[in-house]
């Protein structure tokens, strides 16, 4: 019985530190990711700042696109640790 | 660098757009979270449709100001913001699962349905207008402003 309680908290254990890991982890890509984007569209607003708009737009959109990988990790997270 | 280009703001234009347009679907997503999950299900999806709005809201505000400001402030306020979204992100769904309506399958599904199909709705249109930059992309009949 005490050893079927402390499997049961090893495993709540693991899970929130598989959750915590995962998101921390999940987060790097897109970090990596959103840094390339905004790098290159600051590259395009310096070279070309009559399509600043554009750039912008795209940007953003790039940014958010990326942002859903992080999000998925957050979901992720979110289903490890609460259910 | 490109305020003096752009006047406006593109990303506050898109942010206010994607929560404009998801306001047709959001209400009907509630109701259905409601019937599957009961009151705490459609209480976490309103609190996921807010999270999802709140970050993209964010964001425009913080990568407007930074192009206003200058390239290393645009630089810093995407990359900077973006973990610092993540980290409220974090401390609200936390602070939330303390609550007793709080009910994580359909917060999930509603965050990541919602930013995916949010930003594929905008980029239909948002793809149309850099095509073809002269295009009206208002209905047939409607009235112009």
């Amino acid at each position: 019985m005490d050893l079927l309680a402390q499997a049961d908290t090893a495993v709540d254990g693991l899970k929130a530190l598989g959750a915590g890991l995962g998101y921390g982890l999940a987060a790097i890509g897109p970090g990596v990711g959103i840094g390339l984007v905004v790098g290159n569209a600051i590259t395009a607003m310096a070279r070309q700042p009559e399509s600043a708009g554009m750039v912008r737009t795209t940007m953003f959109l790039g940014i958010a696109f990326t942002e859903a990988l992080a999000l998925i990790g957050f979901v992720v997270f979110i289903l490890l640790n609460f259910t | 660098m490109s305020s003096a280009v752009v006047e406006r703001s593109p990303e506050r234009d898109l942010a206010f757009d994607m929560a404009r347009r998801s306001l047709w679907v959001f209400p009907a997503w509630v109701v259905v979270s409601g019937f599957i999950w009961g009151m705490g299900g459609a209480l976490s999806s309103a609190l996921g449709y807010v999270l999802v709005i709140g970050n993209l809201a964010a964001a425009a505000v913080l990568m407007a100001w930074g192009a206003r400001t200058s390239p290393v402030a645009l630089m810093g306020a995407t990359l900077g913001g973006f973990i610092v979204r993540l980290a409220v992100l974090a401390g609200i769904v936390l602070g939330a699962s303390q609550l007793s309506f709080f009910e994580p399958v359909p917060l999930a599904i509603t965050i990541i349905a919602s930013h995916l199909g949010l930003l594929a709705w905008e980029i239909r249109y948002v793809s149309l207008r850099l095509a073809a930059p002269g295009l009206d992309l208002q209905r047939p009949g409607k009235e112009q402003k």
